[in-house]
């Protein structure tokens, strides 16, 4: 050991990171630390800025029918090639129309901005297409769409849509910070059913309940209410709700 | 093991010191961080100090702070928007013409052909195809056969407010009765009713149905919106039977079918969606598909 020299020892704060390196339960807890300095100021002012999600008119919580139908939508994976995000930028808004603002997602438990498109955007799709051909599209995309390379979900329109748990689904949607009321949850089956039955005499009750909800017969048998009917209504509605003639863009700047 | 800890110790071979970490003989080198990347990494943190100031960054109570420069994506967006709206100005203005005048004057024609056809493909084409032929239940609109008429007035009226769109006061409307569904017409009757209108058609008709019930029926049931001869009327958007084109098919199930639980086909009203020249610009385009009147 002749070849080592001997230097004086540095004193200085800066010497300490040695008890990190040495122990492993402080090196957790001091990476734990550093990352929650970073939630702490990237996440956690979101939840209480005024300015996160913008002032809008319309928006309203999804009705049960729809409920189920964004249920159906996630279950078969559509977000994997269909966004629901209209970009702010120019080639965007003239294809798609208005960009998507946060409150037009603030129901959506998850969210399904998606991250992929193969398909198209379909954050506006609402009303774009007539209830025939969202099911005829459904049923064979290439019999309207020749170049179309999306599957078909034939089996929609013949499966019975199972909603005896409809109101434990809202409720677990409040618990997630949707503004439900009580009558909502207790009447959501009615409400379902309201939606989905041409000429239903509780259709009044539901559009007081959820103002505009389109209801009328989305699959084409008006017998039945197939998961064809609430992936319909849920289409059919995505969009629509934001009154943009009321909407003050240069406010919600930022 | 390590020996002195406190100490630095200098490795002879290398001239760079040690941790003083010392493992069966093996000496843990610390070898400083290069120059030029600690430089970089310094002038990293002070550049983010500068961004603070500069762009929205730190939240506060209420808000952020906003940056002296006052940067905000939408306002990137909303400028771009008034850049484009500004180059389409002078077509756009040209577009504010009537439908006959834009008609009429080449450059104006050519400006809405070019923005009828991309907006046609953006969302039209799902239903009536990119080359606007049409699908079963959704018209062809190369050919001369027009439900609600072929004219520029009526194109752009059903293009403006859609037909059987809930919630828009001018949209086409009618409504034909489902004969079998609501007990108007037995099955028999259909029957002779499909077969009648394959007759006026032109079309060859089942054998072993007597046909001489045919004209009174379609009289008492069909003629009120499809004329007596089977004309049609595109005041009610009910087509012309007696020719060879067909929106749902003139074969027995499909003529059965349309019977007994009627059709109602829906276009959406492109009015609500499309700024007034860009339905003008569209209504343009369809007229010049083929089948414009």
């Amino acid at each position: 050991m002749t070849t080592i020299e001997h230097k004086a020892p540095r004193k200085s704060l800066w010497s300490k990171h040695k008890i990190f390196e040495t122990n492993s339960i402080i090196l957790i807890i001091g990476v734990l630390l550093v990352i929650s300095v970073g939630g702490l100021v990237e996440i956690a002012p979101l939840f209480y800025l005024k300015n996160t999600i913008e002032k809008v008119q319309g928006m309203r919580p999804y009705t049960p029918l729809e409920l189920a139908g964004r249920a159906i939508y996630v279950r078969e994976g559509c977000y994997n090639c269909h966004s629901q995000m209209i970009r702010p930028l120019r080639d965007e808004v003239e294809r798609y129309g208005h960009y998507s603002l946060a409150a037009e997602s603030m129901y959506d438990k998850p969210f399904q901005w998606g991250s992929k498109r193969t398909g198209p955007d379909l954050a506006r799709v609402g009303g774009k297409y007539s209830d025939e051909w969202q099911r005829a599209h459904l049923i064979d995309p290439r019999a309207l769409v020749p170049q179309s390379i999306m599957p078909g979900y034939p089996f929609l329109t013949k499966t019975e849509l199972k909603f005896d748990d409809i109101a434990d689904e809202l409720r677990a949607n409040r618990g997630g910070g949707v503004p439900y009321t009580d009558e909502m949850i207790a009447q959501a089956a009615s409400d379902l059913r309201a939606q989905a039955t041409p000429d239903h005499p509780k259709q009044g009750e539901l559009e007081a309940r959820y103002p505009k909800a389109q209801a009328r017969d989305f699959d084409g048998d008006p017998a039945r209410i197939t998961e064809a009917d609430a992936l319909i209504a849920y289409l059919q509605v995505l969009g629509t709700l934001v009154d943009f003639k009321l909407y003050d863009n240069k406010a919600n700047i930022r | 093991m390590a020996q002195h800890q406190d100490h630095h110790e200098v490795d002879a071979h290398t001239g760079v010191s040690t941790t003083g970490h010392e493992w069966d003989g093996i000496r843990e080198l610390n070898t400083p961080l290069p120059r030029w990347w600690l430089g970089i990494f310094y002038a990293t943190i002070v550049w983010s100090v500068g961004y603070w100031v500069v762009y929205p960054a730190w939240p506060l109570i209420t808000t952020t702070t906003q940056g002296v420069i006052g940067y905000a994506s939408r306002n990137d967006i909303a400028r771009d928007l008034a850049l484009l709206q500004q180059q389409r100005a002078s077509q756009a203005a040209g577009l504010t013409a009537s439908l006959e005048q834009i008609k009429a004057d080449p450059s104006l024609f050519r400006i809405a052909m070019a923005q009828g056809k991309a907006v046609f493909g953006d969302n039209c084409a799902a239903c009536h195809g990119v080359g606007g032929g049409g699908a079963k239940g959704y018209p062809n609109l190369n050919d001369d056969e027009w439900l609600w008429g072929g004219s520029l007035g009526e194109i752009h009226q059903t293009l403006q407010h859609g037909i059987r769109v809930a919630g828009d006061a001018e949209t086409r409307i009618s409504q034909m009765p489902a004969f079998g569904k609501d007990g108007v017409l037995k099955p028999a009757e259909i029957r002779v009713v499909a077969n009648h209108v394959r007759a006026l058609a032109g079309l060859p008709t089942e054998r072993g149905v007597d046909l001489a019930k045919g004209p009174e029926l379609f009289a008492t049931n069909c003629a009120a919106c499809h004329g007596d001869a089977g004309k049609g009327n595109k005041e009610l958007g009910a087509p012309n039977l007696t020719d060879a084109i067909s929106l749902y098919g003139m074969d027995m199930a499909s003529l059965t079918e349309t019977l007994t639980n009627s059709r109602a086909g829906v276009m959406p009203a492109w009015g609500q969606r499309l700024d007034p020249t860009t339905v003008k610009a569209l209504t343009l385009y369809v007229h010049s598909l083929g089948g414009g009147q």
